[in-house]
């Protein structure tokens, strides 16, 4: 429960008077404030300087240092001050968020320095309230990628053993760290850029012949060539297995971008190989040819300034695609436009709409080749529109489109950030108000050792357990009680309730057991618990091992006397005996569980008359006494 | 012949775009289009309400708490309002942050009527401390009223089976979806008329504040719990 609204909880339970009236049963026992303490003012001193509060400001926060005993370790007895021995400024927040409930964060600490203050304190960063949420974030991350960059420095060292393959992708990925890695680094640069001036160079005219007029180098010296395009396609692919062997993973290698730029570029050439026999798809051969201009690409490893320029395009393709699509939204209205207007003229080279594309790209970006131009007046009128608005469009605001862009950029990317953050905020939050309601289911299960042991009157398992709680904790519990003797419902968590309905669908099927009759009937009545109820509380679990008494109060059936004798619960938690020396139970029967058995109809008592008077002491119902107990949640009875 | 046509056509065309525009333009220069999208005026942001209340002493004489208990009361209150005001939305979501397993907005919708006893939209701090005054520390008679207050949500004077009927729905809202035993639709209904017929005497389809009286005080189990919460403060 968010603490801030701590000072709400009175005025939640005076309204609960409101559900009095409705409710049909008895409403539990408020938590007693045992502690009247006066609300004190607190010194805390923090190297120096000194900080007041109230005693209660500190309290609503019980799991954080200052608002748990744990302060007691730096209470001063002569100055009767809590002294700290931290950054003051630091502090400022810090006691700013128990008294206002939001923590922030200052924009001039050190990121680590604050963190290290929060653990400190005890306070978990997540709370930050979303003003400096993001700030706090950012920074963080920018500490991180400054660690994260100082490791990989120490990366390059060899680590002591590495086999083979290891060393290898080592060589591959960083060509500094050994000379054999340079080397063939250097190498591969080397034939790559070979491979492409041999591509270029193929198609030079190479000087004429006597017989025929000029001719490509490619076809003059075609072995030549050849042998060129051979030795290169044969270190391309001496490379890439090479990688593919040194590879961590095979898989993840194949398929990244660079595996397939090399598989792309020496690819033709193999097919080239297969296909030269056959004549029909000698020109889809050629055409395969200008796939080798793609080991150009290859550079991108020898080139750093390469992938970045390739990571940008790829980041900024949305905005790229929104602006091709505004200009192609405009083409297509002036080319619509200069076709109809060019529609009377009669040489027009305006034929058709697609035809008129043309026209207008080459106008709108201001090249005006100038083989088709308009010839009417109102082609001309209208050409001379478009012109106009291709500068504006095109040429004038780029420096604004690529600054917008940018910004358009960082701002998508820090809303991506957001929404990723936001759920993942999202997800702790429901996490805590979970943990905040099973609180309440878990304590209910102390709540009836506390019962319990005050019954036994043991003062120190009564001492143990009293603080475990605080005050405010059981006040709200008492609250979420009173509410559900006023519906007669119980809250449960998720996995009970799921249990639960499926049950009910199985239950359905079966036979009408008697037991389920007196369920049904039993909606009615607040107060008798007559349904079957197999394990509620999954940590409730056999107690195989002999742990505190404590602990296995809470799901357990005591039984000092008797073993009941009509027990037809389907879980045979509830009959575990014990021995009677661990409780000074004397006799008694007590009856812990919220494991509940089911009684023989017989028993069904109507309305409130069982339960009239209060919890503690339910008179015993009318059957004899060693048998089955009829119980609620918390009843205990001493026979 | 058709090239002539063609042309004086291109011509029109011309024509017609320009009208279009110029008339166009006339019309926003006379104000009757605008073509952004946000308005001109902008809404003026109604500057926070500040309600500062009464004295110490006034507060003191009118309600049932001593001058420290107003002191801390007003402390919390002030801490998480700091205009002095709650309006219902505030009101809601703390309310709710007591009960995360089911939805209190319906309740606390009626809570906040039953507090804002001058029905103006908002809780002062002295709608709440009368409220909490009449809640803790007044005569079990006031206590009814209240409750038959908070019941009878036209303040008419009368409950009706609906007006319970929501109530109910409200409070069994609260308890969400993962109850034991499974909330059923009727469960409500047959709360509500198991509430009439303890409550309605007469058995003419409403409870009057002296039947609500009347039957609270004979009955044990409410006049136990009336006394529950004496001690919160």
């Amino acid at each position: 429960m968010a603490s801030g609204v701590a000072a709400w909880l009175p005025f939640a339970r005076a309204a609960a008077i409101g559900w009095m009236p409705v409710a049909n049963c008895p409403m539990p026992i408020a938590p007693r404030d045992n502690s009247k303490r006066q609300d004190e003012l607190i010194i805390l001193n923090v190297s120096g300087r000194r900080f007041q509060t109230w005693r209660t400001t500190l309290d609503r926060y019980p799991d954080t240092l200052l608002g748990s005993s744990e302060k007691d370790f730096f209470y001063n007895e002569e100055s009767k001050e809590y002294f700290f021995d931290r950054d003051p400024d630091a502090f400022r927040s810090i006691l700013n968020f128990y008294r206002t409930g939001k923590l922030h964060y200052p924009r001039h600490e050190c990121i680590s320095a604050y963190d290290e203050e929060l653990t400190f304190f005890g306070i978990i960063p997540e709370i930050i309230g979303d003003c400096c949420y993001e700030e706090y974030k950012d920074r963080k991350r920018e500490n991180l990628e400054r660690l994260q960059d100082d490791q990989e420095e120490n990366k390059d060292q060899k680590l002591p053993n590495m086999n083979f393959r290891e060393t290898m992708w080592r060589a591959f990925e960083n060509p500094h760290t050994s000379t054999m890695a340079l080397v063939f680094y250097y190498v591969t640069g080397f034939f790559i850029a070979i491979s492409v001036i041999t591509n270029v160079v193929e198609t030079v005219p190479c000087g004429s012949t006597a017989n025929q007029k000029d001719m490509p180098c490619g076809e003059r010296y075609t072995v030549a060539f050849f042998c060129m395009d051979t030795a290169c396609v044969m270190i391309f692919t001496v490379e890439y297995l090479l990688r593919l062997f040194a590879a961590p993973s095979r898989y993840r290698f194949m398929r990244s971008v660079m595996s397939i730029i090399d598989v792309v570029a020496i690819l033709p050439y193999y097919i080239g190989l297969v296909m030269t026999n056959n004549e029909d798809v000698s020109g889809a051969f050629v055409t395969l040819r200008v796939f080798r201009v793609f080991r150009i690409f290859k550079f991108s490893r020898h080139s750093q300034g390469l992938r970045i320029l390739g990571y940008t395009l790829k980041s900024c393709a949305s905005e790229l695609g929104f602006l091709l699509f505004s200009l192609t939204m405009a083409i297509i209205i002036f080319a619509t436009v200069m076709f109809y207007a060019e529609k009377g003229s009669s040489s027009s080279k305006f034929t058709s709409i697609p035809a008129s594309f043309w026209y207008t790209i080459v106008t709108m970006t201001t090249l005006g080749y100038g083989d088709m131009v308009p010839k009417t007046i109102a082609g001309k009128i209208f050409g001379s529109i478009c012109s106009l608005s291709g500068v504006l469009v095109i040429a004038l605001p780029v420096p604004v489109i690529v600054s917008n862009f940018s910004r358009i950029y960082h701002q998508n990317q820090r809303a991506d950030k957001r929404r990723a953050q936001k759920k993942a905020r999202l997800a702790r939050i429901r996490i805590s108000k979970s943990s905040s309601a099973n609180a309440f289911i878990q304590s209910k299960r102390n709540g009836l050792l506390n019962e319990l042991l005050e019954l036994t009157a043991k003062e120190e398992d009564e001492q143990k357990l009293a603080k475990s709680i605080s005050l405010l904790e059981s006040q709200h519990h008492h609250l979420l009680q009173c509410l559900e003797k006023t519906t007669a419902h119980e809250f449960v968590d998720e996995q009970v309730y799921e249990q639960n309905c499926l049950e009910r669908a199985l239950q359905t099927y079966a036979s009408r057991s008697p037991s389920i009759s007196s369920h049904d009937s039993s909606e009615g009545t607040c107060c008798g618990r007559r349904g079957k109820r197999n394990t509620p509380l999954p940590n409730a679990s056999l107690p195989s091992s002999h742990q505190g008494p404590l602990q296995e109060l809470s799901a357990i059936h005591i039984q000092c006397g008797d073993p009941p004798s009509r027990t037809a619960s389907r879980s045979n938690l509830n009959l575990k005996t014990d021995n009677s020396g661990r409780i000074n139970c004397k006799g008694g029967r007590i009856t812990t569980a919220i494991i509940s058995l089911p009684t023989p109809p017989a028993l069904t008592p109507d309305g409130d008359g069982l339960h009239g008077p209060p919890q503690r002491r339910p008179p015993p119902p009318p059957i004899s006494n060693s048998s089955t107990d009829v119980f609620t949640a918390s009843t205990v009875k001493k026979d | 012949m058709l090239n002539a046509i063609w042309e004086t056509e291109g011509l029109q065309t011309v024509g017609i775009v320009v009208l279009v525009f110029a008339s166009i333009k006339l019309l926003h220069l006379l104000g009757l289009i605008s073509f952004s999208e946000d308005s001109v005026e902008d809404e003026l942001e109604l500057s926070a309400v500040r309600h500062r209340p009464e004295g110490l002493e006034q507060l003191e004489a009118q309600t049932r708490f001593s001058r420290k208990e107003l002191q801390i009361l007003y402390r919390g209150f002030k801490n998480e309002c700091p205009s002095g005001v709650v309006n219902e939305e505030t009101f809601k979501d703390i309310y709710s942050q007591f009960f995360p397993q089911g939805d209190a907005s319906t309740y606390a919708h009626f809570l906040f009527n039953a507090f804002d006893t001058d029905h103006n939209g908002s809780v002062s701090f002295e709608d709440f401390v009368m409220g909490l005054s009449i809640l803790l520390r007044g005569t079990i008679q006031e206590k009814l009223n209240w409750a038959f207050n908070l019941y009878d949500i036209n303040k008419d004077g009368y409950i009706t089976k609906e007006e319970m009927l929501d109530i109910m729905k409200a409070i069994y809202d609260m308890m969400g979806k993962c109850t034991y035993p499974v909330l059923k639709e009727e469960t409500p209904r047959q709360h509500v008329e198991v509430f009439f017929q303890k409550m309605d005497k007469n058995k003419d389809g409403v409870v009057t504040i002296d039947e609500f009286i009347d039957c609270c005080q004979n009955d044990e189990n409410i006049m136990r719990s009336m006394h529950l919460f004496e001690n919160v403060l």
